[in-house]
C-alpha cells in the first residue's frame, strides 16, 4: 500500500518524544500551544473547555491526545486547524501564529464528511481545486488514491463505500494537499474492530511514508499506545494536561508487551478507568 | 466500477444501482426466468383490433370526416403493439405498458362509440376523435404559433424566476443583513398568487408581454427562493469546515459546497415554481397577452368552437407534461449521486 517515498521508515521512532525540535533539519509542522484557554457560550453562560493549556509538539512527531469524552480534545484540534480562535492564549505552527484555516494543516473527522455529490476522485480533488491548482496537481490526486488503496473505487460515490473505505477517502482528501500537520479527530472511532486495526496499520504506514506531524485525538488508549511517539492525557473539562507519556517501544507494537501494559494501566488510572474503577 | 460490484466486495445486501432491478416497495422483481410472454400486451392487441373493426364497420351517426383513416390508425396501433410484443429486446418494456395500452384501447372505443357512432355525447360540447383531429388540422397554423408563444413565455418567465430565486435564496442564507431585509418581503408578498397582481401589472408595465413575464417570474421566484434559502441554511457546518481546511475561499464555499449540497431542495423549489408558472401562464394569456394557448382556449370558447378548444387543451397537456419531463430529466442528471438514496 505504501512504499514509495519512504524515508527512514521504522527507524526513527521515539527520537522526538517530548523534546524540542529547534535545530533539526526537518522543521516544518512543529506546534506550540501557549497558555490557551477556550470557552464556549452555553445558554448565555461561558463554558470553559480548555484551561491554560501549554504544549510543544515536535516536527514530524506522532502525538496522541486522550481524555474523557467532552474534555475539549476536539476543540484543541479545531483551534489548531484555525476553525476557531482561542478565548485567551496563542497557537503557533513553526513559530507563526495560527490565524485561520490553511491547507498545510489538514483535519480528518470521525465522520468521513465526504461530499456525497462528488465521486471519490472528485472528493480528493477538492483541495487542489479550492487552491486553483487542479490542473498541475491532477497526477497527485491519482497517486494519493493509490496510496490509500482506492484507485479501483475512484469513480464510486460515497454512498457506495463501506465505512473503512470512506475514511480512507477522507484521509486521501486530507493528504493530497501534502499537509505539514495532520489533525485526526477520532478518525477510526466509527469503524468495527477489525477494520480499525487494519486502518491503524495503514495510518502508521502513511505517517512513516510522509512524515507529517500527526496529532491523533482518540478515546482508545490502546490505539494511542500502538501508534504514537507520545501520549498526552487531558483532564476532564476544562482540560489541563494530566500527563505526557513518551512511548519508546519499537514499532510495530503489540499492546500486550510488558512496557506498554504498564503505560496503559498508568493512563487508564489517570482517566479514572483503571483497575480501581472496576472494584 | 459499478455500485453492485462494490456492494459485492464490501457490503452484502446493499442494493445495486443500475440494471433495472424492480425489487422495492412493489415486491418481487421479474428478471432472469427466461422469456415470459407479455400477456396484457397481447390483450391490448385484441382491444385495438376490435376498436379498428368497430370504427370501420359501424356506420357514423355524426357527420364526421376521416372515419376510415381513423380505423386504419387503430389497426396500425394493434399491429405495432403485436410486433413490439414479439421482439424479445423490448418485451420487458411492452410488458410494463401492456395494461395501459389495453386501457387506452378501451377509452378509444368508448370515445368513438359514444360520439361518432351513437351520438350520445353530441356536438357542439363534445367531439369525436376524428372531429378533434379535423379541428386541429384545419387550424394548425394558429395552434402551432400559439403553442410556440406559450412555450416562449414559459421558458423566459421560468428561467428568470428560477435564476432570481436561486440568487435571492443564496444571498439570504449567506448574509444576515440580506435576510433581515428580504425575509419579511418574501413572507408577506411571496404567498400572494402572482395572478392577483395582474390588474396592477397591466397598468405599470409598458407592454402586456413584459408584464406577463414579470408575473411568471415572481410566481417562480417565491418557492425557489424559500427552498434555496432553507436548503443552504441546512447544510452542515462540517462540510464548510472540511472545505476550509482544504483551502477553500468563500466563493468555493458558496458554489462548490453550499449549492450542490442544497440542490435536492432547490429542485423541489423548481418543481413547485414550474407548477405555479403553468397557472400564471394560462391566466396571463387569457387576461393579458392576446396570444398563446391560454388565449386560444378563451377565444374559441367565446364562440363555442369546442373541438378547437379541446385541441388547444391537448397541446397544453403536451406543453406542461413536456416541461415537467425536462425538469425531471435535469434533476436525475444533476442528482444522480442520490439515485440510491431517493426514489421519486
Amino acid at each position: 500500500m505504501v512504499g514509495n517515498s519512504v524515508n527512514g521508515a521504522g527507524g526513527t521512532n521515539g527520537s522526538t518524544a517530548g523534546g524540542e525540535v529547534a535545530g533539526r533539519t526537518v522543521t516544518v509542522g512543529g506546534v506550540r500551544v501557549a497558555g490557551v484557554t477556550h470557552e464556549y457560550a452555553l445558554h448565555g453562560r461561558p463554558l470553559p473547555v480548555l484551561d491554560d493549556l501549554t504544549l510543544t509538539i515536535g516536527s514530524g512527531e506522532f502525538t496522541a491526545v486522550v481524555g474523557p469524552s467532552g474534555s475539549g480534545k476536539s476543540t484543541l484540534l479545531r483551534l489548531l486547524a484555525g476553525l476557531e480562535t482561542p478565548t485567551r492564549g496563542r497557537l503557533f505552527v513553526d513559530g507563526r501564529p495560527i490565524q485561520g484555516p490553511h491547507p498545510s494543516r489538514a483535519l480528518v473527522f470521525q465522520d468521513p464528511t465526504l461530499f456525497p455529490w462528488r465521486t471519490v476522485r472528485r472528493n480528493v480533488e477538492v483541495g487542489p481545486q479550492a487552491r486553483g491548482k487542479l490542473g498541475e496537481q491532477r497526477d497527485r490526486v491519482g497517486e494519493t488514491l493509490e496510496l490509500v488503496g482506492l484507485s479501483a473505487f475512484a469513480d464510486a460515490y460515497p454512498s457506495q463505500l463501506s465505512g473503512g473505505m470512506a475514511q480512507r477517502a477522507a484521509l486521501a482528501r486530507a493528504l493530497v494537499n501534502e499537509p505539514e500537520l495532520l489533525l485526526l479527530d477520532e478518525p477510526l472511532g466509527r469503524l468495527d474492530a477489525l477494520t480499525r486495526l487494519a486502518m491503524q496499520r495503514e495510518l502508521l504506514n502513511l505517517w512513516l511514508a510522509r512524515r507529517f506531524t500527526a496529532i491523533l485525538v482518540t478515546h482508545d488508549v490502546d490505539e494511542a499506545l500502538r501508534l504514537a511517539d507520545r501520549v498526552i492525557v487531558l483532564s476532564d473539562r476544562p482540560a489541563r494536561v494530566l500527563a505526557d507519556v513518551p512511548v519508546t517501544a519499537p514499532r510495530p507494537r503489540l499492546t500486550d508487551e510488558a512496557e506498554l501494559r504498564v503505560q496503559r494501566r498508568h493512563i487508564l488510572d489517570l482517566l479514572g478507568a483503571g483497575a480501581d474503577a472496576w472494584t | 466500477m459499478t455500485a453492485s460490484a462494490i456492494g459485492d466486495v464490501e457490503r452484502a445486501g446493499h442494493s445495486g444501482g443500475s440494471g433495472g432491478s424492480t425489487a422495492g416497495p412493489y415486491g418481487k422483481g421479474g428478471r432472469g426466468v427466461g422469456f415470459r410472454p407479455p400477456v396484457a400486451a397481447y390483450f391490448a392487441v385484441l382491444v385495438w383490433a376490435v376498436a379498428a373493426a368497430l370504427t370501420l364497420l359501424l356506420p357514423d351517426r355524426q357527420d364526421v370526416p376521416y372515419t376510415s383513416a381513423l380505423g386504419v390508425v387503430a389497426a396500425l396501433v394493434a399491429l405495432a403493439v403485436l410486433v413490439l410484443a414479439l421482439v424479445a429486446r423490448v418485451a420487458e418494456r411492452i410488458r410494463h405498458w401492456g395494461p395501459w395500452l389495453a386501457a387506452s384501447g378501451y377509452w378509444f372505443v368508448f370515445w368513438e362509440v359514444s360520439t361518432a357512432k351513437t351520438d350520445r355525447l353530441s356536438v357542439p360540447y363534445f367531439t369525436s376523435p376524428q372531429g378533434l383531429w379535423e379541428a386541429m388540422w384545419n387550424d394548425h397554423d394558429l395552434l402551432v404559433s400559439s403553442f410556440l408563444n406559450s412555450l416562449r413565455l414559459l421558458v423566459i418567465g421560468f428561467t428568470l424566476g428560477a435564476v432570481a430565486g436561486v440568487l435571492t435564496g443564496i444571498s439570504m442564507a449567506w448574509w444576515r443583513r440580506t435576510d433581515y431585509w428580504v425575509h419579511p418581503i418574501l413572507m408577506s408578498l411571496g404567498p400572494v398568487p402572482a395572478t392577483a397582481w395582474l390588474p396592477l401589472i397591466l397598468v405599470i408595465f409598458p407592454s402586456t408581454y413584459s408584464g406577463s413575464v414579470f408575473m411568471m417570474t415572481i410566481a417562480v421566484w417565491f418557492p425557489v427562493t424559500v427552498l434555496t434559502r432553507s436548503g443552504i441554511s441546512g447544510v452542515g457546518r462540517a462540510y464548510y469546515d472540511v472545505a476550509q481546511t482544504l483551502g477553500a475561499g468563500s466563493g468555493y464555499l458558496v458554489w462548490r459546497v453550499a449549492v450542490p449540497a442544497a440542490l435536492p431542495q432547490i429542485f423541489v423549489g423548481l418543481f413547485m415554481g414550474l407548477g405555479s408558472s403553468f397557472i400564471t401562464l394560462v391566466v396571463a394569456e387569457m387576461l393579458g397577452v392576446k396570444d398563446g394557448l391560454g388565449w386560444y382556449i378563451q377565444w374559441t370558447k367565446g364562440w363555442a368552437a369546442y373541438p378547437r378548444m379541446y385541441g388547444a387543451i391537448v397541446l397544453m397537456i403536451v406543453l406542461c407534461a413536456g416541461a415537467m419531463t425536462v425538469l425531471f430529466k435535469l434533476r436525475s442528471r444533476a442528482l444522480r449521486w442520490q439515485k440510491d438514496l431517493v426514489r421519486w
